[in-house]
């Protein structure tokens, strides 16, 4: 029998217990929709496809952040059979086990985590080769589906509110790589900013969380790097 | 931080990356034996070298040390803002001024 | 239970960094002004070289000289992270950085008397 706390509440709360069987190849969300289906249909948590493909699940679990859909119970709990299940840190709990996502997006847009197609588009397909450095570079970054893992993981995000964090400026980074956008200047000057991709300390906590084995660490010394070679004059 | 304080930081670093390592090798080499003023002065006093260095070192150092405290304050009290800043800029001149009047007083001595 | 992120490598490389580079700041000034005793002659600067020798002092020398190598290694790291297309396992490469700090400041304690 697994001995589950679960965090209830917003930042103020406490946790409830649960007991719940072990079964074999369970997973951390089969534990929580069987306690929200069974026990508890208070619980508030999120999940979708379920399948490892779009990142709703994140929490933490056990004091890491997971996905709970593609962490198996076995994984994590021992044979003390505890669990303990938290909403992540570094953003506002909705409720329970459910954190509000809008701050995560608004600063992906705020480091222009966004394709800018520019004059031309539409114009003919761009030819981009797919084994340049700099399209080899976007390509290392662009599988990142938004869970926010990275991001709740993140010191420099807990300990500088207004820090764009890992994923925004992975994201700005595979832009400023992409031979076909338009828009680098003002992405440039949006992650160089205060509380920009320099507020990075290199703790690499993002790295080593994220689910899909990204790098934002070296996504983030990417931007470092372009931000220092304009501003010393070397781009155009 | 803004990109000149990033560049600042970062290049204060590859300068003391030199400037310390060059500094270790004196200090263990200097306190074999035991150190005694008499033996500093005859290294430093009149020497055009070590003056060099250790400004160079001084600058580097008053530059590198307050970018530094400016992220750890901002990020670990809830201090921040321009009064900060004129702080840490205080706290430079504050290191320059000692660090070259040091440096001086040993190559005049 | 402290959380997984800061049971990291790279948490205690940051946090080592920057508990070295406070303290290295603090002691900075205090390092001038000791040099600078000079100015009222050569006896002044023996005087106070006299007080260096008291086992305490000896200590905090050896973890000053320690910090310092601490935080050039740690902040070489950093350097080599965001400069070079350099790929590190991260574990691997701050036990490198401890290694040697640890490594200078033995090095300093066998050479003072």
């Amino acid at each position: 029998m697994l001995k589950v706390e679960v965090w209830r509440g917003t930042r103020q709360g406490r946790f409830q217990s649960f007991d719940v069987p072990r079964r074999e190849h369970q997973t951390i969300l089969d534990v929580v929709t069987e306690i929200q289906r069974e026990q508890d249909a208070t619980l508030a948590y999120r999940f979708a496809c379920r399948v490892g493909m779009c990142g709703s699940c994140a929490m933490t679990v056990n004091g890491r952040p997971r996905w709970t859909c593609r962490t198996r119970v076995a994984e994590v709990v021992g044979r003390d059979n505890r669990l303990r299940l938290e909403p992540l840190p570094n953003f506002t709990v909705v409720k329970d086990l459910a954190v509000e996502m809008t701050g995560f997006f608004d600063k992906w847009r705020d480091a222009k985590g966004y394709f800018e197609p520019g004059g031309h588009a539409g114009e003919g397909f761009a030819v981009v080769s797919p084994t340049t450095p700099q399209r080899q570079a976007a390509d290392a970054g662009i599988e990142c589906i938004g869970c926010g893992i990275c991001y709740a993981a993140c010191d420099v995000v807990a300990w500088e509110p207004d820090y764009l964090g890992p994923a925004a400026l992975n994201r700005a980074w595979t832009l400023v790589n992409d031979v076909r956008d338009a828009g680098n200047a003002e992405r440039m000057a949006a992650v160089a900013a205060a509380s920009g991709c320099q507020a990075c300390h290199v703790h690499m906590n993002c790295t080593e969380f994220c689910p899909k084995g990204l790098a934002p660490t070296y996504a983030i010394a990417g931007l470092k790097r372009e931000t220092i070679a304009r501003a010393l004059g070397r781009r155009n | 931080m803004s990109a000149a304080l990033f560049i600042a930081q970062r290049a204060t670093a590859a300068i003391l990356a030199f400037a310390v390592a060059g500094h270790l090798a004196t200090i263990v080499y200097a306190v074999r034996g035991g150190l005694t003023a008499a033996e500093v002065l005859a290294r430093t006093r009149h020497n055009g070298w070590f003056l060099a260095f250790y400004a160079l070192f001084v600058i580097a150092a008053a530059i590198h040390a307050p970018i530094g405290l400016r992220n750890v304050v901002r990020e670990w009290s809830s201090w921040r803002g321009r009064s900060l800043d004129y702080a840490l800029a205080a706290f430079c001149a504050l290191l320059v001024v000692m660090g070259l009047a040091a440096a001086l007083a040993l190559y005049a001595a | 239970m402290m959380r997984a992120s800061h049971q990291q490598p790279g948490y205690l490389a940051a946090l080592l960094h920057r508990l070295s580079g406070l303290a290295l700041a603090i002691f900075l000034p205090l390092h001038f002004l000791a040099l600078a005793t000079v100015l009222r002659g050569a006896d002044a600067l023996d005087t106070f070289l006299a007080v260096t020798r008291h086992p305490a002092v000896k200590l905090a020398e050896l973890a000053l000289v320690t910090a310092l190598a601490l935080h050039m290694a740690l902040g070489l790291r950093v350097l080599a992270v965001e400069f070079l297309p350099w790929r590190e396992r991260t574990m691997a490469a701050v036990s490198l950085c401890l290694g040697a700090a640890c490594a200078v400041g033995l090095v300093f304690l066998l050479n003072s008397p």
